[in-house]
């Protein structure tokens, strides 16, 4: 591995970042500012990988940016944890400060003002932006496994005890009292004053 | 010279490596004695030849020796000494060979502890763990070499992110580490119990203390890393279910079942097959979280490595061992006779719901966290699996398990009755009501928050009711069973003291769901009210730190006109690697943290972002009772009563 | 135990159970794989967002023009009635992918397509000095300086480009810089067949 190689690769690495992280940078408008987007990247990812991305210009978002009224700003935040910050990874628009997710935020509350309900905020932003900016992904027929998950699992589950145990049936399940010497076996490894 | 020993004691470690591989190996099926005791030995000279490797990377990071790559990308000679040193593992390269450190460390452990282990159970299970460590070294010989040299010289480095110059970072890995590796020695156990056809009550005994301590360093690990993110990242936020977070919790969730189905093996010899697969299934899910953090599935921007032959080299070596220990089980698993029977309710029958809930649970996050790269790659489609739906998928799960959670410890084995249980749990039941009842009742209708603390309550009340109806309060005299509590054997106190944890840690995020924020802009000298506080704003100064200048706001706390507390939230700028980050104030106490972050300042007012997150501290606190309570299971004598023979031994020195 | 029973079940179907865990992991294997390999070459980018505009006009706006540089604005009303296939593309002068980008987009002009801008979240005169600077290579040139338009058409950073059929169909869609690969196999092959 000479040095040239080392040099090549970390540029290749570089250009890559620049392609992705600032080449496609949702900035704002300061000029000087070729800011990478806030990608957080999960505290155990940044132990690796946030080496090669400078983390955000961690500012905090601007106040005209909240309602006045509590409950909208409620909901609001309700609308915005459900959508997903393009630039960023896994992260809400309520949870980034990248300057899309501060668009993003402003245009929920404003239609929130209006007095659109959440089904038409979400519905606004989804147009524009299709199903990767909701996090909670859609009922369709591609996501069909995915929610249906929890119960194929338990299903399954259920189904492999069932047949372990239907395996083990011709055999009979045995008195299922402890024998004598099952209970001073336990009792030994418990040392437990009631086994 | 020290870069290129470093260099040397790795392919050392990789030679020794291949010895550990095969010749105990041969030497089991062979039936050498000679052979097989070959295993330790070779265990402890790998562990200290990759021991010398790690030091002598260290040794380059601390003195910042711009020849070698690696100090050069990823460390300045601007750090504080000791992000330095921690930086050494802050990189793919450096954690790698912590990585294969730790796993030589838990194999020279398995030989220093194993002393009674049969031998050709001692030398398969080294065997595993040097085919392990093998493909490990070889990966970072062949793709992520640390000690290779630069010349000329860069004068300096290229800095370190400065959100990892940190020290919860720099603890979070190696603890990460443990428990991952640590799944390495019971993945070992069980393919050694896999070659060899048996599983029994004794194998069982061994493989608990393993699951129990990687469980505790996992659990451990996982926390601070949730901690870091929430004082870190400045959002307030403890869980993202972002991809990496979820490869964390695969193991620790896989490992959690294996932990409780180790005690059925223990215990009744029953679940065997079922054990032998959770022990290969935390493994392979360790295995599965380093391949995604580091092969550029996940995200190319952001993994760590972008050279895709790295991705394909851990591909290659997952296929081997996870496919390989798979194979492997499905060839021999039959060979085990099933055992120990069991009525669907007993300890037993708890510990397989236990099980099914938390396998299911690993189902949805496992298949929540590959979806959308699996559905890109089959149809181009990218829809995005985040935080809403892993809370809804997983908390239908999540609610029957903490229910059985408080009955399981409390049931007999083999065949119990519920309802006398119930009938001692009935208190915690009601106390649990009246944690939900409170809830709403003091704040607002906030259903999901209220069945967390109704949750939390049956969980803390269970562990105390389980110690109680275990040392007989109520059957006999207080005294006596205050005597007979402190007599309890330590892993019972050990599981009601986890099982408290995770009561604790659900207190922690049910109080979070009843989090609230503000964030206002305001002038020095003014002030705002928040959270029943008044929060005043005495000025934002400059600050000058030893590689970063900082913003630095000094926020006075008061209530009813006393000072409660003073806050100093401050923004940093790194100009090497020009970065800023953000560092949020935090008071915490035992009621919650009042969490402060500085924003931009304008028009001479200074936004301040203002958090109150009732008991907060509890999410992390509860962690650290869980893994308290395994280290307490782990200290119980009785768990290493695969002891006596040496101890025999030992008196019969002692005496002569 | 006393009662270690042996008994005799169907084995076919209960080693079926037991290849699960194998299958799994061998199904997740394989596609691991073929996404490395993607990754490789390029045709599986974990980051590629598809535009959701893809077959649809673009939505309804008016942007005004960037005054100093004395091109025509830019609005919705432009896309009815097009000659040929139009490339709009996003750019900003603080964006550094955009001036790696510039001289495909100015060989664009030259080779005599209709290329539209907009200018996202910019300052006029640093727009203008851009342009002054690198070429202009823009027919028209929409200045979108609260970048709500661009939100409209689901743009998520800059530069993005799209490419609409003389319907006023959107029909293709990159974020990120065009690279001389993009050129010669996406832009210039389906801007040939939208003319044809």
């Amino acid at each position: 591995m000479s040095f040239f190689d080392a040099l090549r690769r970390r540029a290749r690495a570089w250009l890559r970042r620049a392609a992705g992280a600032l080449g496609h940078a949702s900035g704002g408008a300061a000029p000087a500012a070729m800011r990478p987007d806030s990608r957080w990247a999960g505290p155990l990812l940044l132990a690796f990988a946030l080496l090669c991305v400078s983390p955000a210009f961690a500012q905090i978002g601007d106040t005209t940016y909240r309602l006045r009224d509590p409950v909208q700003e409620q909901r609001a935040r309700e609308i915005g944890k459900e959508l997903r910050c393009l630039v960023c990874q896994n992260q809400s628009i309520e949870d980034s400060d990248a300057s899309l997710a501060r668009d993003l935020r402003r245009i929920v509350r404003e239609q929130v003002e209006r007095g659109a309900s959440n089904e038409q905020v979400m519905a606004f932003v989804h147009e524009r932006y299709g199903d990767f900016v909701l996090l909670r992904p859609p009922f369709k027929w591609s996501t069909l496994l995915l929610w249906a998950t929890p119960a194929l699992a338990l299903l399954g589950g259920l189904f492999a005890i069932w047949r372990a145990r239907r395996v083990a049936a011709p055999a009979g399940i045995g008195p299922l009292e402890l024998t004598e010497a099952e209970r001073q076996r336990l009792a030994a490894l418990q040392g437990d004053p009631k086994a | 010279m020290i870069p290129e020993l470093g260099h040397f004691a790795l392919i050392l470690a990789a030679m020794l490596a291949i010895t550990q591989s095969f010749l105990p190996l041969w030497g089991a099926q062979r039936g050498d004695v000679r052979l097989m005791a070959s295993g330790a030995p070779l265990a402890v000279a790998g562990f200290i030849a990759i021991g010398i490797s790690f030091a002598a990377l260290i040794w380059a990071y601390a003195t910042n020796d711009t020849t070698v790559v690696n100090v050069v990308a990823n460390s300045h000679s601007a750090k504080p000494m000791l992000f330095k040193i921690t930086g050494t593992w802050g990189n793919h390269e450096g954690s790698m060979i912590l990585w294969v450190l730790v796993l030589a460390g838990c194999s020279a452990a398995v030989a220093g502890f194993g002393g009674s282990l049969p031998s050709a159970l001692q030398a398969r299970v080294q065997a595993v763990m040097g085919m392990i460590s093998l493909g490990f070294l070889a990966f970072i010989l062949f793709t992520s070499n640390p000690f290779e040299r630069i010349w000329p010289p860069p004068p300096d480095g290229q800095g370190l992110n400065p959100l990892l110059q940190d020290i919860g970072l720099a603890i979070h890995p190696p603890l990460l580490y443990l428990g991952y590796v640590g799944y390495a020695v019971t993945f070992a156990f069980a393919v050694a119990a896999l070659i060899e056809g048996r599983v029994d009550a004794a194998w069982g005994r061994w493989v608990r203390p393993w699951s129990l301590a990687a469980w505790s360093f996992l659990t451990m690990g996982i926390s601070i890393g949730s901690w870091w993110a929430y004082y870190e990242l400045g959002w307030g936020g403890y869980w993202f279910w972002d991809p990496v977070e979820n490869a964390s919790l695969l193991p620790w969730l896989a490992g959690t079942a294996l932990l409780h189905s180790a005690i059925v093996v223990e215990k009744r010899e029953a679940l065997k097959v079922w054990t032998v697969l959770l022990a290969l299934l935390a493994f392979a899910l360790s295995l599965l979280g380093t391949f995604l953090v580091r092969s550029g599935v996940l995200n190319s921007v952001h993994s760590f490595a972008s050279d895709p032959a790295r991705g394909i080299f851990i591909l290659c070596l997952l296929g081997i061992y996870v496919a390989g220990a798979f194979a492997l089980f499905a060839w021999r698993a039959p060979a085990m006779a099933p055992a120990g029977f069991f009525a669907p309710i007993s300890r037993e029958g708890g510990i397989v719901l236990n099980n099914l809930l938390l396998c299911s649970i690993t189902a949805v996050v496992f298949v929540g966290t590959l979806y959308p790269l699996f559905l890109d790659l089959l149809t181009g489609q990218m829809i995005s699996v985040g935080p809403p739906f892993f809370n809804a998928a997983t908390a239908p799960l999540a609610l029957p398990l903490v229910m059985a959670m408080a009955v399981g410890p409390m049931l007999a084995w083999k065949r119990a009755a519920l309802w006398p249980v119930l009938q001692r749990l009935w208190w915690a039941a009601c106390v649990a009501l009246l944690a939900f009842i409170l809830t709403l009742a003091l704040a607002g209708w906030h259903v999901l928050s209220a069945l967390g603390f109704a949750c939390a309550f049956w969980l803390l009340a269970g562990a105390v009711a389980d110690i109680a109806d275990r040392a007989g309060v109520g059957r006999t005299s207080l005294r006596n069973a205050w005597n007979r509590a402190r007599n309890l054997p330590r892993a019972a106190w050990g599981a009601a003291i986890s099982h408290a944890g995770v009561g604790v840690t659900i207190l922690g995020i049910s109080g979070m769901g009843l989090a609230t924020e503000k964030l206002v802009a305001v002038p020095p000298g003014g002030s705002t009210t928040f959270a029943g506080y008044e929060w005043r704003l005495e000025g934002v100064r400059d600050f000058v730190g030893p590689n970063f200048t900082a913003r630095k706001a000094t926020i006075t706390v008061l209530r009813d006109g006393r000072v409660v507390h003073v806050m100093e939230p401050s923004k940093r700028y790194f100009p090497i690697g020009r970065t800023n980050t953000t560092e949020a104030a935090i008071r915490t106490s035992p009621a919650g943290d009042l969490y402060a972050v500085l924003g931009e300042e304008r028009d001479g007012e200074a936004v301040l972002r203002l958090h109150n997150n009732p008991l907060a501290p509890w999410i992390w606190l509860g962690a650290g009772i869980m893994a308290l309570g395994a280290a307490f299971s782990l200290s119980d004598r009785r768990i290493r009563i695969a002891a006596p023979a040496r101890r025999r031994k030992d008196e019969a020195e002692a005496a002569a | 135990m006393s009662e270690v029973m042996t008994p005799a079940p169907k084995p076919s179907r209960r080693k079926l159970l037991l290849f699960a865990p194998l299958g799994v992991a061998a199904a997740a294997g394989v596609g691991f794989w073929a996404m490395l390999r993607g990754l490789q070459d390029g045709s599986f980018n974990p980051r590629g967002v598809p535009s959701a505009l893809l077959g649809k006009p673009p939505p309804e706006f008016t942007l005004p023009a960037l005054e100093s540089s004395g091109l025509p604005a830019l609005s919705s009303a432009d896309f009815r009635g097009l000659p040929g296939p139009v490339v709009v593309n996003f750019w900003a002068s603080w964006c550094a992918p955009c001036i790696i980008e510039h001289p495909h987009l100015m060989a664009l002009q030259r080779q005599g397509v209709a290329l539209w801008g907009v200018n996202y979240k910019d300052r006029p005169r640093e727009a203008q000095a851009f342009l002054t600077r690198h070429g202009n290579p823009f027919a028209r040139l929409g200045v979108d300086e609260p970048g709500r338009v661009s939100i409209d058409w689901g743009v998520y950073g800059v530069p993005e480009t799209y490419i609409l059929d003389r319907g006023g169909i959107i029909r293709w869609r990159f974020a990120g810089p065009l690279t001389p690969e993009l050129m010669s196999q996406d832009v210039l092959p389906l801007l040939a067949r939208l003319r044809a």
